[in-house]
């Protein structure tokens, strides 16, 4: 049985303009200690999907399907059951760590809080546990900076006292969305580095969510590709990146600008994402793709696995898009 | 083409007086030197990338060229005139000449006001000779060579996506037909797919009007396809600037080398197979920065000197603020991630 299984996932939101249709039918898995990424550009459903599982989506949020962690049940689940997963089997790391930690609470007060209140410790056990965990990010001078309040510490380094939170009660899940898009790029790869030593020490199965391919190539073993909340290829990484087979993905491959390329224009996709306030009911992607015929318009094909463990959702066969 | 540059920067200095809340009225204000004597040439139909960490000073740079905040030092016009020295009204005339796009389209944007209007604007202050139908020719012009439909005209901002809002901003920008078009970060609020269609328009546009970039962004990749020179910031002081293709495949500053090893490569074999130049410890605080090269409390090279001295370029093509520059070979410095 796989650690976490997501079923026909979908998330939709009550808003003024219509129905938002944040994500349709999404399928996962995700077995012990496996890193799995999620691309995406803004409005794929990508962090949408992370809170369904962890049971945050916003008020006018509804999820439906099925999410199982360790075979139990725990989408849409009541707090008595999701809040003890929370924190002690699946943690989550936040974009943006100015916003998600507590302005006014001391480094130390919110990290022991989350022990006292998951752990049953006592203060003095939790700050204690606190501290060493502050040193496993690589915090410099963790002793002295602990009673610190949040602003007081930089981007990157508020970004470490994030994960050390969220592996405080030793996680098996770590969601990490978007852990690195308000950083500098040096400050990027400082963090992503510590990402992968922390999770070969403490081998947490790890999924991370973000926009930026070159981030999802330097850390992950399989890679869902979603767009309009669908997903659109899911692979292991390196067939994803040498043969990707979905126009989309290969669109977005070679749309990015690369500093081991050399300059000149760019293979852009043309027109823009698709407003998600229309009800679809064929492929997000068809209007910018150039092997979209009729049927793409009418019907989404099912994301198919069409070599052991690569899945593909694209009406075009392999020969058809050569 | 002329020798004469159309843009010579010369010892640009930017200082912020900054009074902490709670300051006794004696105490002297303190001063953030944004930028710190950066010194360039631009020549007409050029790109200039110019590339940093957040807090380099790489907008604030852009900011001080136009104006829009209080600068020293010279940034002479085509060899004759000194935008700095100008006064707020000489200065109007040149704004026709120098024109900015911004990172958020849609802040960018006045909400009250149609397409029509937003790129119309600049015309009416700097041409408020033409009549209503030229006006009217002109932008629809535009906006049909930005990639806008005409009949758009009378949409709201909110209509659009970030891509097009962005398409209006840049038609805002060329419709007073500049010769300098400062873009300050203006794909970064971009998807991917969307950036790659607003970098091929912004060098489609550079190329076909010969106009002059300067092209601000942090993502050294993006910098790299548009741009033919490009200029690294930090802590507000040059450390190289050279042409585009010789930073990239062979960058001589410590400093160029570590952000061009941190780039992340969407190739899974690259990516985990390059090595990446650790940075020690965090940026030092720009109210106080180190003495000597700024760099030196990150940088594996530094020796006593670097502390005294703030090495100078030597003149040339390829500018390195190093006094030890070269490429990056020491074991030391290197190290493999993972």
């Amino acid at each position: 049985m796989a650690l976490l299984e997501v079923k026909d996932l979908g998330v939709s939101f009550a808003t003024n303009d219509g129905t938002v249709n944040a994500v349709n039918g999404v399928n996962l898995t995700l077995e012990r200690g496996e890193t799995l990424g999620i691309v995406g550009e803004s409005g794929s459903g990508k962090s949408q999907l992370a809170f369904a599982i962890m049971g945050l989506l916003a008020q006018n949020g509804r999820a439906r399907g099925s999410v199982r962690y360790d075979g139990r049940e725990i989408l849409n689940a009541p707090p008595a059951v999701i809040n003890p997963i929370r924190a002690n089997h699946i943690a989550m790391v936040f974009q943006d760590p100015m916003t998600s930690l507590n302005p006014y609470m001391r480094v130390s007060d919110q990290m022991a809080e989350v022990l006292i209140h998951h752990k049953g410790m006592g203060k003095r056990e939790a700050l204690a546990n606190s501290l060493r965990m502050l040193d496993a990010v690589k915090i410099p001078d963790a002793k002295g900076r602990i009673s610190l309040y949040p602003h007081e510490f930089s981007g990157g380094m508020r970004q470490r006292v994030m994960i050390a939170m969220s592996l405080l009660c030793n996680p098996d899940i770590l969601i990490a969305d978007e852990p690195t898009t308000a950083l500098d790029v040096t400050v990027q790869a400082q963090i992503m580095q510590l990402l992968v030593e922390l999770q070969r020490e403490f081998g947490m199965a790890t999924i991370l969510i973000t926009h930026d391919l070159g981030v999802i190539a330097g850390f992950c073993e399989r890679v869902m590709v979603l767009y309009g909340g669908r997903v659109m290829e899911a692979a292991p990484v390196h067939p994803l990146f040498a043969d990707p087979t979905h126009p989309y993905t290969r669109g977005l491959l070679r749309a990015i600008p690369r500093v081991d390329h050399e300059g000149g224009a760019l293979d852009s996709i043309p027109g823009s994402p698709p407003n998600m306030t229309r009800a679809q009911q064929g492929c997000p992607f068809a209007p910018r793709c150039e092997y979209a015929g009729d049927d793409c318009v009418q019907a989404l094909a099912p994301l198919t696995e069409f070599a052991p463990d690569r899945w593909r959702a694209c009406n075009r066969s392999l020969e058809e898009l050569a | 083409m002329t020798d004469t540059p159309l843009l010579s920067v010369r010892d640009l200095h930017v200082a912020f007086t900054l009074r902490r809340e709670g300051d006794w009225p004696w105490t002297p204000p303190r001063k953030l030197h944004a930028v710190n004597g950066v010194s360039f040439d631009l020549a007409e139909g050029e790109v200039l990338g110019i590339v940093g960490e957040s807090g380099c000073g790489k907008s604030t740079l852009a900011r001080a060229l136009i104006q829009m905040v209080p600068a020293t030092g010279q940034a002479i016009w085509q060899g004759k005139t000194d935008l700095l020295s100008l006064s707020r009204h000489a200065m109007l005339k040149y704004r026709a000449d120098i024109q900015m796009v911004f990172q958020d389209p849609l802040a960018s944007l006045n909400p009250r006001m149609t397409v029509g209007e937003i790129i119309a604007e600049p015309l009416r202050t700097h041409h408020p000779e033409l009549g209503a139908d030229e006006v009217k020719l002109r932008v629809k012009a535009l906006m049909d060579r930005v990639g806008l439909l005409p009949n758009q005209i009378n949409r709201y901002p909110h209509e659009f996506s970030g891509g097009q809002c962005q398409r209006i901003g840049i038609a805002r920008a060329l419709v007073v037909g500049p010769k300098l078009v400062i873009c300050d970060e203006p794909v970064s609020a971009l998807d991917v797919s969307i950036q790659a269609q607003v970098i091929n328009l912004l060098m489609e546009l550079q190329r076909d009007l010969g106009l002059t970039l300067i092209f601000i962004a942090h993502d050294l990749s993006v910098v790299k396809h548009i741009s033919n020179r490009v200029m690294v910031l930090y802590l507000g002081r040059m450390m190289e600037m050279a042409a585009g293709r010789a930073l990239y495949a062979a960058p001589q500053h410590p400093y160029t080398q570590a952000l061009l090893s941190a780039v992340p490569i969407p190739d899974p074999v690259r990516e985990r197979g390059k090595v990446v130049i650790p940075l020690a410890g965090d940026l030092p605080s720009p109210l106080a920065p180190p003495s000597g090269c700024v760099f030196r409390t990150r940088c594996a090279r530094a020796q006593a000197i670097c502390a005294e001295l703030a090495p100078q370029p030597a003149a040339g093509d390829h500018l390195v603020a190093c006094h030890f520059p070269g490429p990056a070979t020491v074991a030391a410095e290197a190290r493999a991630p993972g």
